[in-house]
């Protein structure tokens, strides 16, 4: 590549080896929103009454291990927080209690240099390219800042890496000149790779990355992710709600319900032998185009409130297998098999 | 179930959006045909004319576009060139539409039962106040809505996301239409959600004989719930036939490319099958067959002459090199 810090850059797919050290470690994260007191409850405060303002746990305890080179599919429905997840795990956000290890460092203390290695090691594509890119700039300015911000390249050098970087997306480097509004969908997506390999990542948080494109781009994507890896020996938290798209990429998959992640494994055990039914009912849910005039059996009730989780198993009201325990008691995330979790009561009985 | 009797019928539909720079059409001849109780699903990418087409069926289009040539015979009525008083005595009532996000088409000021209520006495006004709540009470159960009964009070952000889309397909279910258009209704929603409304929009259709055009770019579901399916491409219909026809055995390259590209069909972590490029602009579209750019089938006549309709039993596609051997 060039003179820069290729220390994140090994070999890709050796996560398959087992025993490789973790890029990212989670240990007991988690993550609380709440709205700010209205006047009401200032006044309530003031009087002696403690009234609790409202308070969504989107993170709720998740420990987690990604190690280098691999693949991680993390898949859930809109509000089981794997986004917000994702933005913790890239710095954007910060926990309200637990650790984010980047290397085997606690990300919290980190200082000078080594909160920069891990600021530019670990970058997030957004679902949204559209969004993420300023209308007003030209890609070209768009691609460079972080170079000059950074000081990572001579003033010289700049133009050449952002033909590169094109280049390595796919993109002709004349598209350089051209507003974020002049490109379609698919190229405004590649652009925000682009711009996240600018800093030559080790690490990269894609939140959705082919939500928002249509089929026949969205597999022009996913062969540029996998490209991608092939050449750079990318980590990646793959983040979607898509489980075709899941299965095609990843080597690991985890599946988050409500704030807590219900059942992890390698990607054939989770799609070949679920045992959360959760994962079961969200596969057979699964759209697929071999199936005809399926008989639509819909699994009952709604993602509950965040605001107001049912006690016990976040899942039980809506799980056909729930028993008196899985009301009362959380169940905690045990081992099943090798490199196979679940977090269900199910599973011991 | 029986699907011989047509309900609807379009025949070389054109609806054009006016520019400074001349018209553009944006639907470009489309025929169909959809029978009584039928599924029909209508497939294509964004900007393929698929929601366009949807709109022209029921004169929805506002200007700059306009129909502007062909014919659609609903049931022996002809809705293009119908005056708008006609049209809104069937809209609502024998047509109607659902659409991608509920919260656009509920009004937030009004509570769902007052919205409600207004599909029925503005079609029936010599409905009784108690009739009118008896019918919502039951379209709400219908589409499987806990409590109906005091759900009728609630203003729509009061719904989640999925339960709002049914409140949507119950307004459109109330007066028993005989065609539903329903336009990218559950892309927004979450698998398990979406599997909720497609099984109420499938047991209703079985159960009221109601005919659907549901517009949508997932193959999957249409696979899963269509009798037939249609694809778009740059305003044309490029493939029709029945879900076996289509999505076993396609004869054109794009619907080929798009069932290759879809993960799930290649081995988990190997190169998908991509159709490179992407789709023409509006304005930006060629002579000729409009996908021969991103074709690895094109020759020269694709570029000079746009391919007319080929019919092969209830299978119709528009290519000069269809792909036959794998067909038969």
């Amino acid at each position: 590549m060039n003179e820069m810090t290729t220390s994140g850059l090994v070999p890709a797919h050796t996560a398959r080896d087992g025993d490789v050290a973790p890029v990212i470690t989670l240990q007991g994260l988690y993550k609380q929103f709440s709205s700010k007191p209205d006047l009401a409850q200032r006044l309530l405060t003031l009087a002696g009454r403690n009234a609790e303002p409202p308070t969504v746990h989107a993170v709720n305890g998740v420990d987690l291990e990604i190690r280098r080179g691999e693949v991680l599919g993390l898949v859930g429905e809109s509000g089981c927080g794997k986004s917000t997840l994702g933005r913790m795990v890239a710095g954007l956000i910060k926990p309200s209690a637990g650790t984010i290890k980047f290397n085997g460092e606690d990300t919290a203390g980190l200082r000078g240099a080594r909160k920069r290695d891990y600021t530019l090691g670990v970058q997030m594509i957004f679902q949204d390219p559209q969004a993420s890119l300023n209308p007003k700039q030209k890609l070209s300015k768009i691609l460079a800042e972080a170079l000059y911000v950074h000081k990572l390249a001579p003033r010289a050098q700049i133009a050449a890496r952002v033909e590169q970087a094109l280049l390595e997306v796919g993109l002709d480097p004349e598209y350089s000149n051209r507003l974020p509004h002049q490109i379609s969908g698919g190229q405004r997506q590649r652009i925000g790779i682009a711009r996240a390999l600018m800093v030559q990542p080790a690490f990269l948080v894609c939140d959705e990355p082919v939500a928002a494109l249509d089929v026949s781009i969205q597999a022009q994507v996913i062969n540029l992710f996998m490209d991608l890896r092939d050449r750079h020996g990318f980590t990646y938290l793959f983040i979607s709600h898509d489980l075709g798209v899941v299965r095609h990429i990843s080597d690991r998959v985890a599946i988050m319900y409500l704030g807590r992640i219900v059942e992890i494994a390698p990607t054939a055990d989770i799609y070949g032998h679920a045992v959360h039914p959760y994962t079961q009912a969200l596969l057979g849910e699964m759209p697929d185009v071999q199936r005809r005039r399926r008989t639509f059996v819909p699994i009952k009730g709604e993602i509950p409130s965040p605001l107001a989780p049912p006690p016990g198993c976040t899942f039980h009201p809506r799980c056909p297998h729930a028993m008196d325990i899985c009301r009362r008691q959380v169940p905690e995330l045990r081992q099943i098999a090798p490199g196979h979790q679940a977090a269900c009561h199910l599973t011991l009985s | 179930m029986d699907h011989t009797q047509t309900l609807l019928e379009v025949r070389g539909l054109q609806t054009a959006f006016h520019t400074e720079a001349g018209a553009w059409l944006a639907v470009d001849g489309v025929d169909l045909t959809v029978g009584r109780g039928e599924i029909l699903g209508l497939v294509g990418e964004s900007g393929s004319g698929k929601s366009v087409t949807g709109f022209s069926l029921v004169g929805l289009i506002d200007p700059p576009g306009e129909v502007v040539a062909g014919t659609v015979r609903f049931d022996g009525l002809e809705l293009n060139g119908m005056d708008e008083a006609q049209l809104r005595t069937l809209r609502g009532n024998r047509i109607a539409m659902i659409f991608q996000d509920p919260l656009m088409t509920l009004n937030p000021v009004l509570k769902v039962g007052e919205q409600m209520a207004e599909a029925i006495y503005t079609h029936d006004p010599a409905i009784s106040r108690a009739k009118i709540r008896e019918r919502c009470v039951q379209a709400l159960t219908q589409v499987g809505i806990p409590s109906p009964e005091s759900r009728l009070d609630n203003y729509p952000h009061e719904f989640s996301g999925g339960m709002r889309q049914r409140v949507a397909i119950a307004i459109a279910m109330l007066n028993k239409p005989d065609l539903i258009i329903a336009d990218e209704p559950t892309t927004a929603l979450d698998v398990t959600i979406q599997a909720q409304i497609l099984f109420e929009m499938q047991k209703l259709c079985a159960e009221q004989n109601t005919a659907l055009i549901w517009i949508t770019h997932d193959l999957g579901v249409v696979a899963e719930l269509a009798d037939k399916v249609a694809v778009m491409y740059a305003g044309r219909i490029v493939e029709y036939g029945t879900v076996e026809q289509v999505l076993s055995n396609p004869v054109h390259p794009y619907t080929r490319g798009l069932l290759d590209s879809m993960p799930g069909r290649a081995a988990a972590g190997s190169r998908l099958a991509q159709i490179d490029g992407m789709a023409p602009t509006l304005t930006g579209r060629e002579t000729g067959c409009a996908f021969r750019p991103r074709c690895s089938r094109s020759a020269e006549v694709c570029a000079r002459q746009a391919p007319e309709i080929e019919q092969e039993g209830e299978r119709q596609y528009r290519c000069h090199f269809p792909i036959l051997e794998l067909a038969a």
